[in-house]
């Protein structure tokens, strides 16, 4: 008899302590798989930084992070299907510089402010290169270049139209004075086709990041002139800045943001923005970075929003000045 | 030679090994569901290989590819599906011969042919990786533009039955490519406001939907009985093939020196390869008018040339770190995470992995026979299950394929609509092919010509002013102009008809 009724208050206390315990538990994010969406194709860069950090949080947060491609539209696809997901933290995404820029070409609505922002893993900056063939040394030969000859004797490229490269080439002849229009963008499908293309003799210069170009850098085939960000690059440390070379403060960067959908609670950013810092730290996201020739940058939530608002602007101002801006 | 050696060692490993016999049968899987692609394989083999080190994760890669491009052969003869975009160029073939109970030799002559050029890619690649690049990296957009103009003219060859409904439908393949952000102006076209369109019609589901989905369709309205293959298993496949090999040793060469050439171009892989080859083929056989209905000798060509191409793709992925085509651009991502940054410099720094790569071509199209055999003898499951038990199948691995490629409802859409639209256009006699042809080149043809024209400041002299374009220009307007004058030939040259 004692010994029933002590069983029965061990169920009862054990159901109580289930029937209290039961909503905290399920508050305790991440109780299930994460979806990280990267909206850009399997393999390209995005995708690769996408992936080590879902292998790199999974250890953190004790919990799978699946990697979903949401590609086409030249990335509003991905980049809306991150900020139209439900903000309970189990979906999240990378967001790129493109976010910065699509709207102001009128491609969607969606910009920095749709999103949760946890931090910025990532940011290459553009650069200047010629082939190994072109008569020009520095950058500040090539500049001459373009302002005595009559436009359209140059052309340039390195993405597609409107794209982050054509934003850094504008942003760079109108830091020095010069029409954008002199020299006609050629749109390429990315940054190896167009510097393979210059290789090729089809265009005279390409503004993509110098990481891009590594492999025909390495190979004697492309000579770089110029990195477009604030200091020199650890992998090219004999390449000026552009401030050094030209005297221009222009600087351009393509990054990549660790985000979610807008409204996602505290609690659960509270616990994405460590993870996701120590997974920023760790030796193997360190080598895969530097494996890839990909700048590291880190910032923390609140100041990689503040540094997405101020990308914003100045993509903004300098797309309407180019004549980039729908 | 110690280089060789090493190489060696790191490839006759009893792991190595495993991993390539595992993604051998699962390349063979991949290639012979349609819908599945050996671009497919690729990407879905990359998490697998993050695992791995270098040797067996590109071992891996190198395997399922040269496995699914075969293996695309076995439901396009068959079913009439091609497994992979690979096989589509001679599906048609390979199916007539089917019908007429040779699908015996035809899959022994798609295997032997395979094997055959798969070795000559590897060989290539062994030997002239660096010469070959030199050459393909002087391809501007003047050159690709032309390039471009011989694809579709293999698509006017392809469907010469009737020239205007072949045009036709080239033209509903090149609308279809217009579809999305325009690659220079980079407005959106045709969108009707989805954002989903704005990337344009993906070609993967477009050619599921084009080839498998149409075929469902055309099974489940048939009214009367399909005609079934006689032999419910296959008996030697490879008698006879020895015969056809040696009659056809030329096409042999050409189909493995022109999938080689054609794959070492950026952009352009084993399906274009597949395409030209037959192309050719047709162009200089003694027996044009066989071609279209059961004939082999296409196949010999077109079946070598996709397999040669694969070879030929990872020349300037591995040489400059460009992709021969979408699977040595998801390649190049996995040379980069494992360290082996695609370039001259891994020649020289980790020369005994790009040798051990080279070993894996020999090593995985040797293992092509034995396992191509066994795929071949167990494909025969496929003609035991009624088509109404296997088109549902069929059906379920479409949408599932295609879905996987964006994890979208709105693939499987685009998938079903062209499906539809392929279906009716072949119910009134136009060829798919060349849609389907007029969709992939569309964009390159589009987007080589503006560039180019933004180039030389709309000055149409400039795509005769580079050599190599102009040798390229020059060859193309002389295609064009050829047809009149063998039109004039031949006469009474009899139509292929209905197959």
């Amino acid at each position: 008899m004692k010994r029933r009724s002590v069983l029965k208050f061990a169920t009862m206390a054990v159901a109580a302590f289930a029937a209290f315990g039961a909503p905290k538990a399920q508050a305790e994010w991440p109780e299930r798989p994460i979806t990280i969406i990267v909206p850009w194709g399997a393999g390209g860069g995005t995708d690769a930084v996408g992936r080590i950090l879902a292998s790199l949080l999974e250890k953190e947060l004790g919990t799978p992070v699946n990697v979903v491609n949401r590609t086409g539209g030249s990335g509003v696809v991905g980049h809306a299907a991150i900020a139209a997901a439900k903000p309970d933290g189990y979906t999240l995404g990378v967001a790129t510089v493109e976010i910065a820029m699509m709207h102001w070409a009128g491609l969607t609505d969606l910009t920095y402010a749709d999103y949760t922002v946890f931090g910025q893993v990532n940011l290459d900056p553009g650069g200047l290169m010629v082939s190994a063939d072109s008569p020009y040394e520095t950058a500040a030969d090539l500049l001459a270049a373009i302002k005595a000859e009559p436009a359209s004797t140059f052309k340039a490229s390195g993405t597609g139209q409107g794209g982050i490269w054509h934003l850094g080439y504008a942003g760079w002849m109108l830091s020095e004075g010069v029409d954008p229009a002199n020299v006609p963008w050629v749109p390429s499908q990315g940054s190896a086709p167009a510097i393979k293309d210059m290789v090729a003799g089809g265009v005279d210069f390409v503004t993509s990041s110098l990481a891009e170009g590594r492999a025909l850098i390495e190979a004697g085939k492309v000579r770089p002139l110029a990195n477009m960000g604030e200091e020199r690059l650890g992998l090219f440390p004999d390449v000026p800045t552009l401030k050094e070379a030209t005297g221009s403060d222009w600087t351009i960067g393509a990054w990549r943001m660790f985000v979610g959908p807008k409204g996602i609670p505290e609690d659960v950013v509270a616990k994405v923005v460590p993870a996701l810092e120590k997974a920023y730290n760790s030796p193997e996201y360190k080598e895969f970075m530097d494996g890839r020739g990909f700048g590291m940058t880190w910032r923390p939530a609140a100041e990689a929003y503040e540094f997405m608002q101020k990308a914003d602007e100045d993509s903004g101002r300098v797309m309407k000045e180019a004549g980039l801006a729908k | 030679m110690d280089v060789i050696l090493q190489a060696m060692g790191l490839v006759f490993d009893p792991y190595v090994m495993m991993v390539i016999v595992l993604s051998g049968a699962f390349g063979l899987f991949m290639g012979a569901i349609p819908g599945l692609s050996a671009t497919m394989a690729t990407a879905l083999l990359v998490p697998v290989t993050f695992f791995m080190p270098p040797v067996p994760a590109l071992a891996a890669i190198v395997t399922a590819t040269a496995m699914a491009i075969f293996a695309g052969d076995l439901p396009g003869a068959l079913l009439r599906i091609p497994g992979t975009p690979a096989s589509a160029a001679y599906t048609e073939e390979a199916y007539a011969m089917t019908r007429k109970g040779k699908a015996e030799l035809v899959l022994g002559v798609g295997l032997s042919s395979a094997v055959i050029g798969g070795l000559f890619g590897a060989v290539v690649l062994s030997f002239t990786a660096p010469v070959l690049a030199e050459v393909a990296l002087k391809f501007s957009s003047f050159e690709y533009f032309w390039l471009a103009c011989l694809g579709l003219t293999s698509a006017a060859f392809i469907s010469t039955d009737e020239p205007v409904k072949g045009l036709i439908s080239l033209l509903v393949g090149l609308l279809i490519a217009t579809v999305g952000i325009d690659p220079t102006a980079g407005h959106p076209r045709f969108t009707f406001g989805s954002v989903e369109l704005m990337g344009g019609v993906n070609f993967i589901p477009a050619m599921i939907g084009m080839f498998a989905v149409a075929e469902v369709l055309r099974s489940v309205t048939a009214t009367s009985p399909l005609a079934r293959v006689e032999n419910g298993h296959f008996g030697n496949v490879f008698r006879g093939v020895g015969g056809v090999l040696k009659q056809y040793k030329l096409n042999l060469l050409r189909g493995s020196v022109i999938g080689t050439l054609v794959g070492a171009l950026p952009g352009a892989g084993s399906d274009i390869a597949a395409w030209i080859s037959y192309a050719v083929s047709k162009k200089f056989s003694r027996t044009p008018e066989k071609f279209g209905t059961g004939h082999v000798e296409g196949i010999v060509d077109a079946g070598s040339s996709n397999n040669a191409g694969l070879g030929g793709t990872w020349v300037p992925a591995l040489v400059f770190g460009i992709p021969g085509d979408s699977i040595t651009a998801i390649v190049i991502g996995v040379l980069y995470v494992k360290g082996m940054n695609p370039g001259p410099t891994v020649f020289l720094e980790q020369p005994e992995l790009i040798y051990a790569v080279f070993v894996t071509f020999f090593v995985a199209n040797l293992l092509l026979l034995p396992l191509g055999y066994a795929a071949i003898k167990s494909s025969t499951q496929l003609l035991r299950v009624p088509r109404d038990v296997l088109m549902p199948i069929i059906l379920m691995f479409c949408i599932v394929g295609t879905f996987a490629i964006n994890n979208t409802v709105f693939g499987v859409g685009v998938m079903m609509v062209l499906g539809l639209v392929a279906y009716v256009m072949e119910e009134n006699g136009f060829p798919i092919a060349p849609a389907i042809l007029g969709l992939v080149l569309g964009g390159l043809l589009e987007d080589s010509f503006m560039t180019s024209m933004i180039k030389a400041d709309g000055n149409l002299v400039a795509f005769f002013e580079r050599p190599i374009a102009a040798v390229l220009g020059v060859v193309t307007v002389a295609i064009w102009l050829s047809p009149i004058v063998l039109r004039m030939r031949r006469k009474g040259a009899s139509p292929a008809g209905d197959v």
